[in-house]
């Protein structure tokens, strides 16, 4: 049977937040900036849209890449989607109010270009409510502290995808530690040759093996700073 | 194709697609196994044939274990297990290849020597050099003789760029040359990659490296 064509604006919230969940899936970025905008005129608030649809349709997507049923192509083409519907919600988001779990610095360590998996979790942690600031590619130690100074944040986030780079995520931490600095962000590091282990071993709080593990531990560690603020 | 100085035609080597997707089991002749990534069989062959290294036998992997980098570790552990009784000695032939140093752990576990160096195009180029360039070459996108012939299969087609060459920007934006690292003065080779640059989008840079640090690593087995 042929596809027949879907008129999104005829079909009701529920119907197209289920076609957002698969078009987010098909990569398609203009249908996804299209039905943010009929859902916001519709009266949703911005934070709904992107937590009950582009979020929930991700996390739809990651569980696939993780079981092996997606690869990085198709993941790529469903973030530049999300990254569409996104960038209509930011400023409404700011503006609405819209609760705000944490703040994170990122970035992809010294003498690395690499930053597919870095921007990902970026993304997805300014969908899951963190406040990102992303440092970019190639960041020095110096860079990283004096991010971290101005901005305050709740966590540091490192990635690296080779094995010749990966060791700096050990310089930064060494030298928060030096500083008496390392107790107060939550460190989080993650890249392609990277395991727990390493992750360990240099001293981060966690690694995380992709951008959906990333979020569900850093709202895992923020909760317990919250808690342990609080107590 | 120019042979590099000093070296004999090399031993007939299986079709790159065999390597890469099956691998080459070991001619059990020799007391020495050399386990090898598939993309470094032609290379390992050359060299045995030039230097008459008949005591070095050698089996690969297949190369698309690449595109899985966590899986190398547990194929070369298996592999060391299937053939530890046969030989006297085991070497591995791998870099650490993206195993975020897994591979030397259980080689140093389980006692066998391997090559050293984060890739194969570092070793070929010689550690310490491709070491002292690093800063500069930041932006380099590496290619080597195998990765060459095989880039649809390694590069272009893995990363969906026959689907979506769209996504291009989004892998290589970063990068601004492209290196071939040539194990064999070819120019089929030398044209193929400036053809892989091209279609990156990338400067395009070549350097005759030869076999770099695989020579001597093998030479003392």
């Amino acid at each position: 049977m042929a596809d027949e064509e879907i008129i999104l604006s005829e079909l009701d919230d529920d119907e197209l937040v289920l076609q957002m969940h698969d078009d987010l899936y098909d990569g398609l970025r203009e249908e996804i900036e299209e039905s943010v905008g009929i859902l916001l005129e519709r009266g949703w608030t911005p934070y709904d849209v992107l937590t009950k649809a582009l979020v929930a349709g991700m996390t739809i997507v990651g569980a696939d890449f993780r079981d092996g049923i997606l690869f990085v192509p198709e993941v790529l083409l469903a973030a530049n989607a999300m990254k569409g519907g996104m960038a209509i919600l930011k400023p409404l988001l700011i503006s609405t109010g819209a609760p705000r779990v944490g703040k994170m610095v990122i970035g992809t360590v010294k003498g690395d270009i690499h930053d597919i998996g870095k921007n990902l979790v970026a993304m997805m942690m300014e969908g899951a409510g963190f406040e990102v600031l992303d440092l970019g590619i190639n960041n020095s130690v110096e860079k990283y502290l004096a991010a971290l100074e101005a901005e305050q944040p709740d966590i540091l986030g490192m990635s690296a995808l080779l094995t010749t780079t990966m060791p700096y995520m050990k310089v930064v931490i060494d030298t928060l530690v030096e500083k008496g600095l390392r107790e107060d962000y939550i460190v989080l590091v993650g890249g392609a040759p990277l395991n727990e282990e390493f992750g360990r071993a240099i001293g981060a709080d966690a690694y995380c093996r992709d951008a959906a593990v990333a979020v569900e531990t850093a709202k895992t560690f923020v909760a317990r700073k919250h808690n342990q603020l609080a107590g | 194709m120019t042979a590099l100085p000093g070296h004999v035609s090399a031993a007939p080597v299986p079709p790159d697609s065999v390597l890469t997707d099956t691998g080459l089991p070991p001619a059990r002749v020799g007391r020495v196994l050399l386990i090898a990534c598939g993309a470094l069989a032609r290379e390992i062959l050359d060299l045995k044939s030039a230097n008459g290294w008949d005591h070095l036998d050698l089996t690969c992997l297949p190369a698309n274990l690449h595109l899985w980098p966590d899986r190398i570790t547990a194929a070369v552990a298996e592999a060391v297990a299937k053939h530890r009784a046969d030989y006297d000695k085991l070497f591995v032939v791998y870099a650490d290849c993206g195993t975020g140093g897994l591979l030397a752990a259980k080689c140093a576990e389980l006692g066998v020597e391997m090559v050293e160096g984060p890739h194969c195009y570092a070793f070929f180029e010689g550690n310490a050099a491709f070491a002292a360039r690093a800063e500069e070459e930041m932006g380099a996108f590496y290619l080597t003789d195998f990765l060459v012939r095989q880039f649809d299969a390694f590069v272009w087609r893995p990363l969906g760029l026959d689907r979506h060459p769209e996504l291009r920007g989004m892998y290589f934006g970063n990068y601004d040359r492209l290196v071939y690292q040539a194990q064999t003065d070819d120019p089929v080779l030398d044209a193929k990659a400036a053809d892989c640059a091209a279609r990156l989008g990338l400067r395009y840079v070549r350097r005759l490296t030869g076999y770099g640090d695989l020579t001597p690593a093998l030479a003392r087995l």
